[in-house]
């Protein structure tokens, strides 16, 4: 890898420090994804607490997580997308998924005029953010939004100008729901944008839209509750409008347990189920299936579990979608083949 | 910052003392040159270390797009096609805006502070001055976002769009944030730099010149004339150091440019600049000849840089007819 050294200089020293300040068994640590940190850091407390087992989580980005997870200087990474195919290959040895919590990307929008919630469908998404619908008093989004008067401004798409999983759900829905995108765009961490603004991080596009009459952008669903931002009811595959909230979350999760359980990184986003809300997305912890010291496999399989169990019922607190039963068997049946040194990891 | 003639290498050494303190003054003084020079050469040894390490990091891009990375306006990680031109651009014309609206402000307070104002005027001013060059950036990006933006989007855009909307530099809607709100920002940002080295060179001009001038019968308008021709090497320093200062400004200028990588011509449309990009997909880059990528792109930056500086050099030395005492200024 071409890319590493700029980065293995900085983090690799830190969490080298951190590593040797903390190499007791009784200690873990992990490194990736800033979405889902609140609930982990949460997760790390209430575990220590009961435990007395510390880890510690370096929320550098998904794509730096990854890269520690290869360089083998974390015990588990954290990612909000699965690895591909390539980049699982690209692995010295064999890498499991555990998805831990699911969210959602919502639209927020800023029309001060209107009354009732925005309502959305598939192609009008897609048509805003390929720039083929600028205004607001557009025919196709008249029509999703019977007698409702909508204001003739311009609309400014909003999108993360940085990489971020969230975008990587939201465009991963956009391919699902609309060949056009699929083909111009595609899906990722970043996109080549056909049109409108970028904001860095869910705050900057929050307040781009916050500040902006007209504007519309993603964000992710815990945010935007906490933010109270307007956020609008989708279509969803089975033609019902339906609002962003963590029991929508949980309901397109659900709705894909059968297709998670062939291949756990399947993308959950347009789900079939009637209650589900389309853009949805789990976030994973990545793990080596086998690893060299059988008491920190232990400590790191124990933890896994007790996040199944008992800290599904923190991630409510914390507007996080839970995961759904069947997902939650699905993890553990994958704890259950962990390794160390090619013998099985006990409880 | 010097441009008399208190050149330290025209400067006649002090008498060595005789007798036996030369030998252990000679050592002390090679031991202090070698020093020097150490400390000297590794700033080139950073330069150099940073530009092989762009290189080394580059090398996929490099090899996948060759020259082709330079003008070409696709960037898009899906397909892993990556072109820089969008933000070659980006950087270009924001600096370039900047410079031209901060170019006059900043002289224009400096030869104030330096030549009309009461002194202590003149150094409380310079004082608040250097304080606003101490500001994060990451404080003018919020500006410009939450207090620029609604009066540009409110106000000025739509002004614009009405009187010069013929213009292609101001076609399309008023959002507030885009290339015109980064180089306002950027302005603002690099004005202090302008003003406090700018003021320094002003008066650290002699005071015959203006003496001589006024004594001639200039007018005083005419005597800062004067003083600001014989300045010029190292106004162009301060020129050059506030250039180099938007050029690789980051922070501020991704929270207002719009971060889109759409090329166009006007200023009310988002742009992108190569900071920005580095900035915004860095950590999130998972493909190798992505983040090759972004690593060229620094490297594409970092000669930029380089170049911008030898030309400053080249033309104070031009603009003195080489005269090293001047020249050296800058």
């Amino acid at each position: 890898m071409n890319a590493e050294p700029l980065r293995r200089v900085a983090q690799s020293a830190l969490l080298g420090v951190l590593l040797a300040t903390s190499a007791g068994a009784q200690n873990l640590t992990g490194a990736g994804a800033t979405f889902p940190y609140p609930i982990y850091s949460k997760w790390f407390d209430v575990y220590k607490q009961k435990t007395g087992v510390e880890i510690n989580y370096q929320s550098i980005g998904s794509g730096a997580g990854i890269q520690q997870v290869k360089a083998g200087t974390v015990d588990f990474g954290a990612s909000d997308a699965a690895l591909s195919d390539a980049a699982l290959k690209d692995m010295p040895r064999r890498v499991l998924h555990f998805p831990t919590v699911a969210g959602a990307v919502v639209l927020a929008y800023n029309l001060p005029d209107l009354k009732v919630p925005l309502q959305l469908s598939p192609d009008v998404i897609v048509g805003i953010y390929l720039g083929r619908i600028t205004t607001w008093n557009d025919k196709r989004i008249a029509a999703v939004n019977p007698g409702v008067r909508l204001p003739a401004a311009p609309i400014l798409a909003v999108h993360r100008s940085d990489g971020s999983g969230t975008t990587n759900i939201f465009t991963l829905y956009l391919s699902a729901v609309s060949g056009p995108w699929k083909e111009l765009v595609g899906a990722n961490t970043s996109v080549s944008w056909p049109s409108g603004v970028g904001g860095k991080g869910n705050e900057g596009v929050a307040g781009l839209v916050r500040q902006t009459p007209g504007a519309i952008g993603y964000v992710e669903l815990a945010y935007a509750k906490q933010n109270k931002l307007a956020a609008a009811s989708l279509r969803n595959r089975a033609g019902n409008f339906v609002e962003p909230s963590l029991a929508s979350t949980s309901a397109a999760v659900a709705a894909a347990a059968a297709a998670l359980a062939k291949d756990v990184r399947t993308p959950i986003v347009n789900a079939a189920a009637a209650d589900a809300y389309p853009i949805a997305g789990l976030t994973y912890l990545l793990v080596y299936q086998d690893t060299k010291d059988p008491k920190r496999a232990r400590v790191l399989s124990n933890f896994i579990r007790w996040a199944m169990r008992d800290g599904q019922e923190l991630a409510a607190s914390l507007d996080y979608a839970r995961l759904p039963d069947a997902v939650i068997q699905m993890n553990m049946a994958t704890l259950a083949t962990l390794t160390a040194g090619g013998k099985k990891v006990g409880e | 910052m010097s441009t008399g003639t208190l050149d330290p290498r025209d400067a006649a050494l002090p008498a060595l003392p005789r007798g036996r303190g030369v030998r252990a003054g000679a050592i002390v003084d090679r031991a202090y040159h070698v020093t020097l020079t150490a400390v000297a050469l590794s700033v080139f040894a950073v330069v150099a270390l940073i530009g092989w390490e762009c290189v080394r990091g580059a090398m996929p891009a490099i090899r996948a797009f060759g020259f082709r990375f330079l003008v070409s306006t696709e960037w898009d990680p899906v397909a892993e096609k990556f072109g820089a031109l969008p933000y070659l651009y980006g950087t270009g014309l924001s600096s370039a805006l900047a410079l031209l609206i901060a170019l006059p402000l900043g002289l224009g307070t400096a030869v104030y502070l330096a030549e009309l104002a009461p002194r202590r005027v003149g150094g409380i001013v310079a004082f608040v001055v250097e304080l606003l060059a101490a500001i994060p950036s990451i404080v003018y990006g919020i500006w410009g976002l939450f207090v620029l933006a609604p009066v540009l989007r409110a106000s000025v855009e739509p002004w614009l769009i009405a009187h010069f909307g013929f213009l292609p530099l101001f076609r399309g809607f008023p959002f507030g944030i885009g290339m015109l709100n980064a180089a306002l920002v950027l302005a603002v940002m690099i004005v202090p730099t302008i003003v406090s080295i700018s003021r320094e060179v002003l008066l650290s001009m002699p005071r015959s010149l203006r003496e001589a001038a006024l004594g001639l019968g200039a007018t005083r308008a005419e005597a800062i004339a004067v003083t600001l021709d014989t300045a010029r090497p190292g106004l162009l320093g301060a020129v050059i150091l506030a250039l180099g200062r938007a050029l690789g400004e980051t922070m501020a200028v991704t929270m207002v440019i719009g971060n889109s990588n759409v090329m166009t011509l006007s200023l009310l449309a988002p742009g992108a600049t190569m900071s920005s990009v580095i900035a915004n997909e860095f950590t999130e880059a998972t493909g190798t000849l992505h983040m090759a990528a972004l690593i060229e792109v620094a490297l594409v930056l970092l000669a930029v840089t380089i170049v911008v500086n030898l030309c400053a050099r080249l033309l104070v030395i031009w603009s003195t007819g080489g005269r090293r005492d001047v020249a050296g200024a800058a």
